[in-house]
């Protein structure tokens, strides 16, 4: 059986005639084939073809040409089945196929690049920019109309932006707190400063590490839940049908999670920074030996304002990193895999925001000696 | 027509949770014909077709494609049966981070063993047996209007030439003209190919032109499975329902005129 199902081209006196099984599982075996015969003038029968499928047949095409093949299917004598098969193809294969547009040079395509990265950086930024004033100008429109007001929706938030994340950073923050006081106690040791890890454990937690942990965390954590809400809201027609119900999606939607957010934030840096102060403790009473009332008298002696500076910046952070996870969330378009790139993009942008915004507040606060 | 059966469903039962869904269904599909599969809302169409392709396990019964249980086969020999049958997914299921083109030419390629540059050859051709514009394979499915989504995910039902296609509500969503287009396509490729066709469908204008036999899901089974005719004169009040309703009887008008 094997013999007479290989493709074969034979020669006769009258011209070419085409045996075998021409399909896709012979497609490498019929490819050889044809590229070592040329296409020939001669008469080609095509009546001793046992299998035919779409594959053979698109190789007949482009091995003899379309016309050709249609001209050969007209004039000899095939089965009702065949012939509709190679008619049907050589119909769909007679089409013009477009030529591909010519690819551009090498700089054309640098520069090409460069444009359209700068272009879509200057409009993230425009359109950012329009989005907080969209938000803005919401809450200010149902600031004095408590009707209008979302609680359910808000609690709701709060309930998963909040208080499901106390583990995660209670945990966190705890490690990198004994992580920084181990730091602490193995270079202050060399200088025989080794009490001054407390200090350097207070002032991180208090003013940096607090506030930044829990905005990354929750960057990664909330960020991109609301993308992911609110994109696949988008590609299901979601948001069009509130806007076509009379709805303000940005009301509906992002002003509880934005005010969320700005709430429970400040309540987390707090968790954070006992949890990281507690690390410090453990790490400080076990391998250091500070009893816990020393611990606690040097933290007494720290300043209150530099836990101000730290809090102050919660609300700030969770306002940039809440419009920008439901701003990714409204640019998806279409598929779930718009979903899933915006997502990313919006864990990227927000940890990215929070860091640098972290950065300018530490050089502001400096130079005013807060 | 010579009877060969190559989809038997025997005593198929399928539940979920306290839903049962079939009980005791009986089915056939022989080769070469185009058998439409009717039902009200909630009577398992798509189940059945799930169920049939080896998507779903079904409680109890035995569903035997070309004399094989698929669920019983170990993996290999089962994906090769899998390769000779095609499903329309109601709503397309394209891969929606490749082309068009890309879309076709995938089972190509990881099957056929095709080059990149054969398959996506090979892909042109099927797309255009579907009818669709020559541009169309460059787009991401995203951009597809719903008549051509259907058409590019028949294309790759078709890819790998297979003996049994199975389509789920393939003209639901389309204009009449379109709709009636994608009927005489299917006819055209079952002519062409020599596919068996299972449709799933509510479109009475679809029964009427293009299928052989239709099978009326109803009372968790195959009420009736025959030629559309036949069918049509059964005794039972939602067959009755179905195809002396104004639509029915407005589409089997327009067939008898054509």
């Amino acid at each position: 059986m094997v013999e007479t199902n290989e493709p074969r081209v034979l020669q006769k006196s009258d011209g070419l005639v085409l045996t075998g099984a021409w399909t896709l599982a012979q497609h490498g075996v019929l490819k050889r084939l044809l590229a070592a015969t040329p296409a020939p003038d001669a008469d080609v029968s095509l009546e001793a073809i046992t299998e035919l499928d779409t594959a053979g047949a698109t190789l007949l095409g482009n091995w003899l040409g379309v016309e050709r093949l249609g001209e050969l299917v007209q004039q000899q004598n095939l089965t009702p089945e065949r012939r509709a098969l190679l008619e049907t193809l050589v119909k769909a294969m007679g089409r013009p196929q477009p030529e591909p547009p010519p690819e551009p040079g090498r700089i054309t395509q640098m520069l090409e690049f460069l444009g359209r990265n700068t272009q879509s950086l200057g409009q993230k930024w425009w359109l950012q920019s329009g989005f907080i004033g969209l938000v803005l100008q919401a809450t200010l429109g149902i600031m004095f109309r408590p009707a209008r007001w979302r609680l359910t929706a808000l609690v709701n938030q709060i309930h998963q932006t909040g208080f499901n994340a106390v583990p995660i950073v209670a945990l966190l923050t705890f490690l990198v707190g004994a992580v920084v006081a181990f730091l602490g106690a193995t270079v202050l040791s060399e200088f025989g400063a080794e009490i001054y890890t407390v200090n350097l454990v207070a002032y991180s937690f208090l003013r940096e590490f607090g506030v930044l942990l829990t905005a990354i965390l929750l960057a990664g954590r909330t960020a991109s839940a609301f993308t992911a809400q609110i994109g696949s809201m988008k590609a299901n027609e979601e948001l069009d049908a509130l806007r076509t119900l009379g709805l303000n999606p940005i009301e509906l939607l992002v002003i509880p999670r934005v005010l969320a957010l700005m709430l429970t934030l400040p309540l987390l840096t707090f968790v954070a920074i006992i949890s990281g102060l507690t690390g410090g403790a453990l790490v400080s009473l076990v391998s250091l030996g500070i009893p816990l009332d020393q611990y606690l008298g040097i933290l007494a002696d720290v300043e209150l304002r530099h836990y101000l500076v730290g809090l102050a910046k919660a609300p700030m952070f969770a306002f940039v990193v809440a419009t920008i996870g439901c701003l990714e969330g409204f640019k998806v378009s279409g598929s779930a895999e718009s979903v899933g790139r915006h997502t990313t993009s919006s864990v990227v942008q927000s940890i990215f925001m929070v860091i640098l915004l972290d950065a300018l507040a530490a050089m502001f606060c400096m130079e005013m000696g807060w | 027509m010579s009877r060969t059966s190559i989809i038997e469903v025997r005593g198929l039962c399928n539940r979920f949770g306290r839903n049962s869904v079939h009980e005791d269904l009986d089915l056939d599909l022989y080769r070469g014909e185009i058998l439409g599969v009717v039902g009200g809302s909630g009577t398992g169409k798509s189940v059945l077709l799930r169920s049939i392709v080896g998507l779903n396990r079904p409680v109890a019964g035995e569903v035997r494609l070309f004399g094989q249980n698929l669920l019983a086969l170990p993996a290999a020999e089962r994906s090769r049966l899998e390769q000779r049958l095609g499903v329309l997914f109601q709503g397309g299921a394209l891969f929606s981070s490749l082309t068009v083109r890309e879309n076709v030419a995938l089972p190509l390629i990881e099957h056929a063993g095709l080059s990149r540059r054969d398959a996506e050859e090979l892909a042109e051709v099927k797309l255009a047996l579907s009818g669709l514009a020559p541009h169309a394979g460059d787009l991401y499915p995203a951009s597809l209007s719903g008549g051509m989504v259907k058409r590019v995910s028949l294309a790759r039902a078709l890819a790998l030439d297979p003996d049994v296609v199975f389509l789920d509500e393939p003209t639901a969503g389309l204009d009449p003209i379109g709709a009636a287009a994608f009927d005489q396509l299917i006819l055209t490729l079952r002519n062409a190919l020599g596919l068996t066709v299972f449709m799933v469908t509510h479109d009475l204008d679809s029964l009427w032109t293009a299928c052989d036999r239709i099978a009326v899901l109803s009372q968790k089974r195959v009420l009736v499975a025959d030629e559309p005719a036949k069918v049509a004169q059964y005794d039972d009040p939602w067959i009755r329902d179905y195809f002396n309703g104004p639509r029915g009887r407005a589409a089997y008008q327009a067939v008898q005129e054509s």
